[in-house]
């Protein structure tokens, strides 16, 4: 395609990470042209970056700038507060768009099929952290805190996140952009102890070895382990010590071996981490008053990983609060194959298939819709420039299909369908708002949790 | 606390910690002027957001926070805030 010829269309639906990585690319693309119209069902964008990163790690959330960089290229529109699948359908995208990219992330937490799981008390984590970072989903969410004990179910990043929210002290919670309604809850509550539960060892963890260290710098909470749940089986100390094993998982050890070697200070809370057991039964009569537990070991699995196998010994572990973060899902979207194991829409390399494999033209994934829920914020970079790839390898060979609807089309169908969209006008007036009220405080951001004060003053500033 | 580039990616310059780096705050990249001559890659300090990426993508272990940067390799963090007052 030569300057000048028309631009293609994009739709880009779901405005987190790898939504605006997509949309850039596809905006600085030299071979051809294109628009992006970037959706979100909310009506703020950026993502998890707003309503999953933790309060108290603002430098993270510093890579907005980047994203404002990418809402400022000619040719982008923002279309927040519309949820393709309800307000819009896919059909309705592909007949207007020469392409539309899926970004929409793993919003579903996976649940961990035990006993006991409904009670009251036995929450997602994921419900957790949209309510203390303000997610108008959450807004009148309420969680009770009143246990001396919590549990805290996986070994990932949100698991650590999660903890670590529980034992924060107020002055380190109140500087920062965590919801209102969430900083009395979190800091003036009975939990003493957070224990933090693994299926497998310390060498098997998913967290990342920053996020490790910094349970062993808490202002007042203690980092506690057994050195006997510390110490390697023979099988994860000959991996960690071959090729095979990452930096990752030799440095996440040697921090949970200097845990384990460490005197609790007698710090007014402490977070335990555990491994080697598997919840069994979530137990309790009118909300949770604990969680039963199996003991495992290791032994290599026929692919040569490291599998949890039980060994019958069992324990209770009394707590009021277990939250569960083992994995999350992509929700499907009406009209396009979805593989409900992986939790992902049906993708090979980015381009969007039927169950059969057979590529659907014009549709195409990224993020963690397309390859689950791995990674952190830049892991998306990576995966949004692969899958832009296939779309410029399929403008270039002519296979984007032309729409029979025009912008003006659309524009028309989304105003009658969604008079409360939200461009990036509005946005930018809620994120003033929110930045100035900010100021105020000596906080980076006071959030607007209700969804509808969001959409008043994406109009009245 | 920004991450620092050191040694293990002097003559590797891998560049799979650019692909990943959400706020591209690492140089020379391969389709940036320079990068041939470089002998490694740098983070710049003012712009890095301690986010990770680039140590779980870095096969050389080149890249740590500075705090746990290795004693004989400390001089790397001059050199890659060095690297971007002069770019």
């Amino acid at each position: 395609v030569t300057a000048g010829a028309d631009a293609q269309r994009v739709a880009v639906v779901g405005a987190g990470p790898a939504g605006f990585y997509a949309t850039d690319r596809l905006l600085k693309s030299v071979d051809h042209r294109f628009e992006v119209d970037l959706f979100d069902r909310l009506p703020t964008p950026w993502g998890l970056v707003r309503a999953g990163v933790a309060p108290d790690h603002p430098n993270i959330k510093v890579v907005s700038r980047v994203f404002e960089k990418t809402a400022a290229l000619p040719g982008f529109r923002y279309r927040g507060n519309v949820e393709v699948g309800r307000d819009i359908q896919h059909a309705e995208l592909a007949a207007h768009y020469h392409a539309v990219t899926y970004t929409t992330g793993a919003s579903v937490d996976r649940r961990l099929g035990i006993p006991g799981e409904d009670l009251p008390g036995s929450e997602a984590a994921t419900d957790f952290v949209a309510w203390y970072n303000g997610h108008p989903d959450a807004a009148a969410a309420q969680f009770d805190l009143r246990t001396r004990r919590a549990v805290v179910i996986g070994n990932g990043n949100v698991a650590l996140d999660v903890a670590r929210m529980l034992v924060l002290t107020r002055d380190e919670l109140a500087g920062t952009d965590v919801a209102d309604h969430a900083l009395d809850a979190l800091t003036g509550h009975d939990i003493e102890e957070v224990v933090v539960l693994g299926r497998r060892g310390p060498a098997q963890a998913a967290y990342t070895t920053p996020e490790l260290r910094e349970l062993g710098v808490l202002t007042d909470a203690d980092v506690v382990v057994d050195p006997a749940e510390a110490e390697l089986d023979p099988a994860s100390l000959s991996w960690l010590e071959s090729d095979a094993a990452d930096g990752t998982a030799r440095r996440n050890v040697e921090v949970v071996q200097d845990y384990a070697g460490r005197s609790p200070k007698g710090l007014r809370r402490r977070v335990v981490l555990r491994y080697l057991a598997s919840p069994l039964e979530i137990v309790g009569g009118e909300r949770v008053q604990g969680l039963r537990v199996g003991r495992n070991r290791l032994v290599a699995g026929p692919d040569g990983g490291l599998r949890a196998e039980p060994t019958g010994e069992e324990e209770l572990i009394e707590a009021g609060l277990v939250l569960r973060s083992v994995g999350y899902l992509g929700r499907p979207l009406p009209g396009l194959p979805f593989d409900e194991r992986a939790g992902t829409l049906c993708n090979t390399d980015g381009r969007v298939t039927d169950e059969d494999g057979a590529v659907l033209p014009g549709v195409y994934t990224a993020g963690w819709v397309k390859r689950g829920p791995s990674g952190v914020i830049g892991t998306n970079k990576k995966c949004a420039n692969a899958t832009v790839t296939a779309v410029l390898d399929d403008a270039e060979a002519g296979a984007l299909p032309t729409p029979a609807g025009s912008r003006a089309a659309f524009d028309e169908l989304l105003a009658g369908r969604c008079p409360d969209a939200i461009d990036y006008a509005g946005w930018e007036l809620i994120d003033r708002w929110e930045l100035a009220a900010g100021e105020d405080q000596g906080r980076p951001r006071v959030k607007i949790v209700e969804r509808a004060e969001l959409l008043q003053r994406a109009t009245m500033g | 606390m920004p991450y620092v580039i050191t040694a293990p990616c002097i003559n590797q310059k891998d560049a799979s910690c650019v692909e990943v780096c959400p706020v591209d705050c690492i140089h020379p990249t391969p389709d940036e002027p320079g990068y041939d001559e470089a002998d490694q890659l740098f983070i710049n300090p003012g712009e890095c957001i301690d986010c990770d990426a680039c140590v779980e993508a870095c096969p050389h272990d080149a890249v740590f926070p500075e705090d746990q940067v290795p004693a004989e390799w400390t001089d790397f963090i001059d050199r890659n805030a060095a690297f971007e007052a002069v770019s």
